[in-house]
């Protein structure tokens, strides 16, 4: 299949040829991997456009890859389905979505009735990620009967796209394993519970009156009736509003993930990513290892959000990481072509003159995520018994969501009368978790009159310590006694390797000053995430500095690989015994300086689509609150239609709340929207089931 | 002491707008006071917007008629679309209770010139495409009739309201009418006292509450319903259609739905037996029902996508028919409530109403008509409307 595809991944296992399967799409034959996603197969075959909007024929492609929007909407043997939840079938014809699509006339009379299966359990968890995992585990650990849903046809949540191995505690929340790796240990220890039954593909589409949750379960509606609701529904991405952010091409760091690292597509070759959180920091990463090029990541903060290992071992790579910087313009036709930029003053103010642009294909979006709790609100005002956990109660890492989960099942328990308690250890562990990136405090000083020693460029508080459980020696401690403090070397090294190939924030290399007796050379060993044949043993390759400046040159003595590794390379380098301290990476591009475009024209109000569903424009939503005075985004709706549409105001709904903001008006002066079901659209058979089929009421 | 405004009109819904509309448009002073943050927030936005004149309550009719004529020629009058649809409305009748019914109606119809007829079930299925043909025996058609965005009809009222002079305030909250001597003389509210020689409970759902406040008791009494809508699909659908039976799944009266300017499906079936209260959330059980009862009707809505549910509020009278009026025994104060879920296609023409007496003009409703709506008479006397 010579088409967009990731073919070769230095961590994810990318199948072989295989089965294919052959569909059409506006009459043209497509082939696609068995039950993939439409619009992953699409995107393979490099079609970027699904269909154009109603309103304006604007150009409509993927968006969110993870079904909460319509932008990917198409037509399907007649029917309306969304490409992203959509798996390919042979000789489907799909038809791309002009304007509304058209109800097939198919007008034989059907005996379908109401269906509704109802069901019982003790705790429903929305979501089978991290958190709901965890809190699965223990409530199943009282024999609690437990339902588990999750809109994915697998469990893990999130850490299911992640390729890089996670911070925390090496004891307690499996730090320095990839996040792939913990999903799947995570879902397979829950699997193996008795009480605890599994819906995948099943969405939890609305609270109804007197308590009851209703989920789609496999495309039937199913009303449940929990004792209580844990809600462990993750986060959702802040959307950012600028002119060209709804062309095809500019979507989320989590749908390029699922794009890439779930369905193994490649939508892009030149990437640009807005937001140097962890979020837009890692993926960053994540498209390298692809074989995407990141020819940029700004970021509108004087530093990262981010951790400072995240951002330094981009830098080592060779990608520029621009702060004070922010996205003025997406351009292109009908996709992204170009991506303006500029500085911004200390009031985040675009400074003119100072733009930028970079010729790109694609921009990911990754400013912050935003928990997905309204079924928990709803719940509440309902009078269920509701809980959230997770990045669904706060935003944080995985590793904290772990806890999360724990805490609140522990929580659960002893609010149902179990004589559990939540052990005072995992409050402290979870609020190390929690906890944001520190100031940067810089490194232990390097061991004097040592051969063989690792350099630990561990410099800002992490809650993190696998480099301290794998020394042999107990050489690496961590003085402060607990997870953020920084490591140190306080005894002897083998050489062994095994803090470099586990340190989750590439930080440490390994320096060996025995191999040349002259003393004018040294071999440092560095960790390796990339494409293996961007690097080949024998080779000569530039070297990078901790924060990504140049060093010198390398030669490649040899690659080392294996599963006590984990799943990582280590380059073994040959370096001047004078550079040994100072090379921390290896340069794989180099960074091309973006091209000055002074004077790009201002942004207009009307350029900037706020809601994506109903095509409403910033400048719409200025006259319309300017014009109104209200302060209910009742009305804006009402008046707008934003937050009308499929996603029910989940993506504009800030954005224009922002808007209020800038006009003087608070936003918590501003009524709320009222939320109803149904949290994603449901396809009308979800209700109906054949008159004989003895399941319906 | 002097009055601040000429007229109070308290709730800005379905027929507090155009109750405000219409006095602003005859120049006078008009406060309108709201307990929520914006127009239309109420009850008035779980409208489905269906507009007809073809009931069979001569009040009813005339009020229809008028507020047909005031939402159809609201976007040459305005420049403001509130998607307006005249698709008209279809009743099909699958049945001989139902065709007779219908056909009954008709009579009465007829004698007041309304634009309906009987179709055979040709007709009927060239008038909504896809129809189910098993056992149509044929229904009636009125195409004067139509819908309306009920969201933008209330934004639209309030704007035009507010050009002319009328003042809203949200988020105000009617604590008590001020009443001396059998006479309102204004309203308390949670922020200050406003005075008036007219105040007007548009109320809706809250509008005994109000009454209350100047000693009355009006059998005003909210019933809960529930709709939904879908994700839009291409034009296919002109017609709001009514499906008369009773649903075979035992828990419905009529559905009735129809394909708005948005082009999306809307509908809405009345509870059988009547579910009595405030309660806004959405049951899990309306969407299985009103699905089945979707595709039976037109069999390829089966390819239909749910985008939403929702629950409203139908503020009955003890005989189906709205409460306008003076009020007894308290001078002042004027009645447009207990609309019975008709609050919006018949507001425009309610207003009108309340306008016309507020200002001391002549209202479009004969004496005799309006005698039939009036707060004063026995709710208990006859039997309900056949065609709610």
């Amino acid at each position: 299949m010579p088409m967009d595809r990731v073919l070769r991944h230095p961590v994810l296992d990318v199948p072989g040829p295989g089965p294919t399967v052959e569909f059409t799409f506006d009459g043209r034959p497509i082939t696609a991997r068995p039950s993939e996603p439409i619009s992953s197969a699409l995107i393979a075959n490099g079609i970027h456009i699904f269909g154009r909007h109603e309103r304006d024929g604007a150009p409509q492609g993927i968006f969110c890859a993870n079904g909460q929007c319509a932008q990917c909407l198409v037509v399907v043997d007649g029917r309306p389905v969304k490409a992203c939840l959509t798996p390919v079938r042979p000789g489907m014809v799909v038809r791309s979505t002009v304007g509304y699509p058209e109800l097939a006339p198919d007008d034989a009379p059907v005996s379908l009735v109401p269906r509704v299966d109802e069901v019982r359990t003790e705790v429903l968890i929305v979501g089978g990620g991290p958190a709901g995992l965890e809190a699965a585990r223990e409530l199943a650990a009282r024999e609690l009967d437990v339902t588990i849903c999750d809109d994915k046809p697998t469990l893990g949540g999130k850490l299911s796209l992640q390729t890089h191995n996670f911070f925390g505690s090496v004891a307690d929340c499996h730090a320095g394993d990839r996040g792939q790796a913990i999903g799947e240990l995570l879902a397979a220890e829950v699997a193996a519970l008795p009480t605890v039954e599994i819906w995948t593909e099943s969405p939890v589409v609305g609270v109804f009156d007197g308590g009851v949750v209703g989920v789609v379960r496999r495309g039937r509606f199913t009303a449940v009736r929990p004792k209580v609701l844990l809600v462990a529904a993750g986060a959702r991405e802040k959307a950012l509003a600028f002119p060209g952010a709804d062309l095809p091409g500019v979507y989320g760091a989590g749908a390029f993930q699922t794009l890439v690292n779930r369905d193994l597509v490649l939508p892009s070759r030149r990437l640009f990513i807005v937001g140097a959180g962890n979020v837009g920091l890692i993926v960053a990463y994540q498209a390298l290892q692809a074989g995407v090029d990141v020819v940029a990541v700004v970021e509108m903060l004087p530093e990262v959000g981010g951790y400072k290992v995240h951002r330094d071992k981009l830098l080592r790579l060779g990608v520029p990481v621009y702060t004070s910087h922010t996205v003025l313009r997406a351009e292109g036709r009908e996709h992204v072509e170009r991506v303006i930029a500029a500085r911004v003053d200390p009031k985040f103010h675009p400074i003119p003159g100072s733009e930028v642009a970079f010729d790109v294909d694609t921009v990911l979006v990754a400013v912050g995520l935003s928990p997905v709790n309204e079924l928990f609100e709803e719940a509440r005002r309902i009078g269920l018994r509701a809980y959230a956990a997770g990045d669904a109660r706060e935003i944080a890492e995985a590793s904290a969501a772990i806890f999360s989960g724990r805490i609140v099942a522990r929580t659960i328990l002893k609010d149902l009368g179990f004589p559990d308690t939540v052990p005072e250890a995992w409050r402290q562990r979870a609020l190390e978790l929690s906890a944001h990136p520190g100031p940067v405090l810089g490194v232990y000083p390097v061991p004097a009159e040592r051969r063989v020693y690792p350099l630990l460029r561990c410099e800002q508080e992490i809650p993190c310590n696998p480099c301290t459980e794998v020394c042999p020696l107990d050489s690496i401690t961590i003085l402060e006694g607990n997870l953020l403090g920084r490591p140190k070397l306080v005894g002897d090294c083998s050489g062994c390797l095994k803090c470099v190939a586990v340190c989750p924030g590439l930080a440490i290399t390994l320096v060996d000053r025995r191999v040349d007796p002259t003393g004018a050379r040294a071999r440092v060993t560095v960790p390796w995430e990339m494409p293996e044949e961007w690097v080949h043993p024998g080779e000569v390759v530039p070297t990078s500095g901790r924060e990504g400046e140049p060093v010198g040159e390398a030669r490649v003595v040899r690659i080392l690989a294996g599963r006590a590794l984990h799943h990582r390379r280590l380059l073994v380098l040959d370096v001047p015994a004078s550079e040994a301290d100072r090379v921390a990476g290896v340069r794989v591009r180099d960074p091309v300086p973006p091209r000055p475009v002074p004077g790009a024209p201002p942004v207009r109000d009307d350029e900037v689509v706020l809601c994506r569903c109903e095509r409403v424009t910033r400048a719409s939503v200025i006259e319309y609150l300017r014009a109104t005075g209200t302060r209910d985004m009742n009305a804006v709706k009402a008046g707008l239609r934003s937050g009308m549409g499929p996603c029910g105001g989940r993506t504009c709904g800030e954005l224009i709340l922002r808007v209020f903001r800038e006009l003087g008006i608070e936003p918590g002066s501003v009524t709320p929207g009222v939320p109803r079901p149904f949290t994603q659209e449901v396809p009308i058979t979800a209700f109906l089931s054949e008159e004989n089929d003895g399941r319906g009421r | 002491m002097a009055a601040d405004v000429d007229a109070i009109v308290i709730g800005a819904g379905s027929v507090g707008n155009p109750t405000a509309y219409f006095l602003a448009r005859e120049g006078r002073r008009v406060l309108v006071l709201d307990e929520l943050s914006a127009s239309g927030q109420g009850q008035n936005k779980a409208a489905i917007g269906g507009v007809r004149a073809t009931h069979s309550d001569p009040a009813k009719i005339r009020l229809g008629q008028e507020s047909l004529e005031i939402f159809s020629h609201w976007k040459e009058e305005t420049g403001t679309d509130i998607g307006w649809k005249p698709g008209g409305y279809c009743f099909p009748a699958y049945d001989e209770t139902t065709e007779s019914t219908l056909r009954t109606l008709l009579g009465v119809q007829h004698a007041y010139h309304l634009g309906i007829e009987w179709r055979d079930p040709a007709e009927i299925r060239r008038v909504v495409p896809g129809i189910n043909p098993e056992g149509l025996r044929g229904g009636t058609y009125s195409p004067g009739d139509g819908q309306v965005n009920p969201l933008k009809a209330a934004e639209s009222f309030t704007h035009e309201a507010v050009r002319r002079g009328a003042e809203y305030h949200y988020r105000e909250k009617v604590t008590d009418l001020l009443v001396d001597d059998h006479t309102v003389r204004g309203v308390r509210t949670d922020r200050g006292e406003y005075r008036a020689p007219v105040v007007i409970n548009t109320a809706g759902a809250r509008g005994s509450q109000i009454a209350r406040m100047a000693g009355l008791e009006l059998p005003v009494a909210p019933e809960s319903h529930e709709a939904g809508i879908s994700a839009p699909v291409k034009e296919f659908l002109a017609p709001l259609v009514v499906d008369l039976r009773p649903g075979p799944e035992g828990k419905t009266a009529n559905f009735y739905f129809g394909q708005d300017a948005d082009q999306q499906v809307i509908f809405c079936y009345t509870p059988r037996p009547a579910v009595p209260g405030e309660n806004r959330t959405s049951t899990f059980e309306f969407m299985p029902i009103a699905a089945a009862r979707l595709v039976s009707l037109i069999p390829r809505l089966k390819n239909l996508t749910i985008r939403r549910v929702w629950r409203g509020l139908y503020p009955m009278t003890p005989d189906g028919s709205p409460i306008v009026g003076w009020a007894p025994d308290v001078k002042g104060l004027l009645l447009g409530i207990g609309l019975c879920g008709q609050g919006f296609m018949l507001g425009p023409g309610v207003g009108r109403t309340l306008a016309a007496l507020a200002s001391g003009t002549r209202p479009i409703l004969d004496p005799d008509v309006l005698a039939t709506l009036s707060p004063s008479r026995d709710f208990y006397r006859g039997t309900k409307e056949s065609l709610r």
